[in-house]
């Protein structure tokens, strides 16, 4: 608690002293008072490569401080709806995306909008953990925060923020000893932990997970459940997942996607509460996917 | 079934061991031939003199050449290396389809370029104007090291998992800042490697030079706007030249020019350590 403008660690308020003087059970969201997590909406979306089409016609409502999940067979275009929402889509050779993706009702699929910009209120944890090899835990998580601002900076000048970013990942005690250590050498599921640390130090207003469970054991899967659980409290979250236990887990809302007809694009069959899904789907076709009939 | 198996194991077992001994062994003689031939003209005066006016006679040494060596390939590495990378990441992040294919066919036709052809293109468009100096021995080596570097770093760029770039996107880095804080030092260890490897190749290299900055065996020149004399172009006139003793220098020359390699090679290594993809 030396500079004014230190964020304060949500969970660990006795140690550090609280400058604000507030308990920390507060609802005081976000820490270093930057802003909230945001609503998003996506408008008539389509969105695909080349001279193919893989979503089409995509509407979606996502509420702040929830888990939205999105289901559905592989090739749906979970993913690429996914990366619609912070122009990584645009990042692939030929991508295109037509249609709105309001982030509290700006537009940034809009021409002339800053992806990189985008990226920094949106993050994102891929489904393989993928660290920065090169860099230790401690600079992994301060590589959002040290990369976007210009010139060098200190040793320790990140040492509040990467505190916080390990613990809401749930890491800090696991790694807090040997924070100069390589992150490459953790175990898988640190690792993703890690990356989920990364992408919220440089607190987002929306959080998006590209099946981040996939290429994880069943534990560290859990862990990572509980972790996304307790985010929802800050964040907005979106979630790909294809494990269907894990979406009724995790999630407030889930929307389906599929292909209806073969060859044709990826659409939003239905979207709801995720009770209302899994237990009295509108639409067939997710009452036969939910229930494990395709798939 | 097994049995036949198990006997085609060992014998592909036995057949690789062969191979590796025997490659590791061409090393090995080639490394102490040099080493027994070179030491005993090997001293302090070797390192400290330069060779003596009567080519015939005992002692000397080629101070003057490795000064040159260092001075010329240093100057070629300046040049190359920013060129190389920067050739590379061109290649790897922004060019796309038709610019980026016919990059690569050039930098493929300068690979295959025999290095006496690359002096001789040097000598006309450089020495005919300006005359024979350091500088357009460097401007010839320069060529020679540049598709190497290319090649190497591009290799190494490839390695990088694009998930690992996607990272830094998706934190809101800019691709420019991507490319120098994350992209460059996971292929770090592998990029050093292949620079390198471009250097030993300058280092060795002895008929661009002799086009371009044609070697002054009479005294310490350490302006390269002259010309000057290299390692490599002095074992060549010593180990053609018939003497003995110019023969002997010569070996000492090239064991005082695997040296430098090596060294260099170490001092890289060290420097590289702690890196992701390539090298090791």
């Amino acid at each position: 608690m030396t500079t004014p403008e230190r964020p304060d660690v949500i969970d660990v308020p006795s140690e550090s002293g609280a400058t604000n003087g507030g308990p920390a059970e507060a609802p005081e969201p976000r820490p270093s008072g930057k802003s909230p997590a945001r609503r998003m909406d996506v408008v008539d979306l389509d969105a695909g490569f080349g001279s193919t089409t893989i979503i089409s016609g995509i509407n979606l409502k996502i509420e702040p401080n929830s888990v939205t999940a999105l289901i559905g067979p592989s090739g749906a275009g979970k993913s690429t709806l996914l990366r619609c929402l912070n122009a990584m889509h645009s990042t692939a050779k030929g991508a295109f995306a037509t249609g709105q993706i309001l982030l509290d009702g700006t537009d940034i699929n809009a021409d002339g909008v800053d992806p990189v910009l985008v990226r920094r209120r949106v993050g994102m944890v891929f489904q393989r953990p993928n660290p920065f090899p090169t860099m230790s835990i401690y600079d992994n998580v301060a590589a959002g925060l040290r990369l976007t601002s210009g010139g060098r900076s200190g040793r320790h000048r990140y040492d509040d923020v990467v505190e916080r970013a390990l613990r809401q990942a749930d890491l800090w005690a696991e790694v807090k000893d040997r924070l100069r250590n390589m992150g490459g050498a953790l175990s898988g599921g640190q690792q993703q932990r890690l990356c989920i640390a990364r992408a919220l130090a440089v607190e987002p207003e929306v959080l998006l997970m590209d099946e981040p469970c996939s290429a994880l054991d069943p534990i560290s899967t859990s862990k990572i459940e509980e972790t996304i659980h307790a985010l929802r409290l800050d964040y907005t979250i979106v979630i790909v997942t294809h494990n269907m236990q894990q979406a009724a887990r995790v999630s407030d809302t889930t929307a389906f996607m599929t292909i209806l007809e073969a060859g044709q694009p990826g659409t939003l069959v239905e979207t709801g509460p995720t009770s209302a899904i899994f237990e009295q789907p509108v639409n067939q076709v997710t009452g036969a996917y939910v229930s494990g009939q395709f798939g | 079934m097994l049995r036949r198996r198990h006997r085609r194991d060992r014998a592909m077992t036995v057949l690789m061991t062969a191979l590796m001994i025997a490659i590791g062994g061409l090393l090995a003689w080639i490394l102490l031939y040099v080493a027994l031939k070179g030491i005993h003209a090997l001293n302090w005066g070797f390192l400290t003199d330069t060779p003596p006016g009567n080519p015939s006679d005992a002692g000397g040494g080629f101070y003057n050449g490795i000064i040159g060596s260092l001075i010329i390939v240093g100057l070629a590495t300046l040049a190359a290396v920013p060129l190389g990378i920067g050739c590379a990441i061109c290649l790897n992040q922004y060019a796309g389809g038709r610019i980026a294919s016919m990059l690569r066919l050039v930098v493929d036709v300068m690979l295959g370029i025999p290095t006496i052809v690359t002096g001789a293109f040097v000598y006309a468009i450089w020495v005919i104007y300006f005359g024979f100096s350091g500088y357009a021995g460097a401007l010839a080596l320069g060529l020679v090291m540049v598709p190497l570097i290319v090649r190497a770093t591009e290799e190494m760029l490839r390695l990088v998992p694009r998930d690992v770039q996607e990272a830094s996107y998706a934190l809101g880095v800019t691709q420019s800042r991507t490319i120098v804080s994350v992209l460059l030092p996971t292929a770090r260890a592998g990029i050093i490697t292949g620079v390198m490897l471009a250097v030993a190749r300058a280092m060795g290299e002895t008929a661009p030079l002799l086009l371009t900055a044609l070697g002054n065996d009479l005294f310490v020149e350490t302006n390269p706007g002259n010309r000057m004399s290299t390692l490599s172009m002095q074992i060549f006139t010593g180990a053609t030249g018939g003497f003995t003793n110019a023969q002997d220098r010569a070996w000492a020359g090239a064991l005082t020019l695997i040296v430098i390699v090596l060294a260099l090679t170490i001092v890289a290594r060290l420097v590289s350590r702690s890196s992701a993809v390539g090298g090791r």
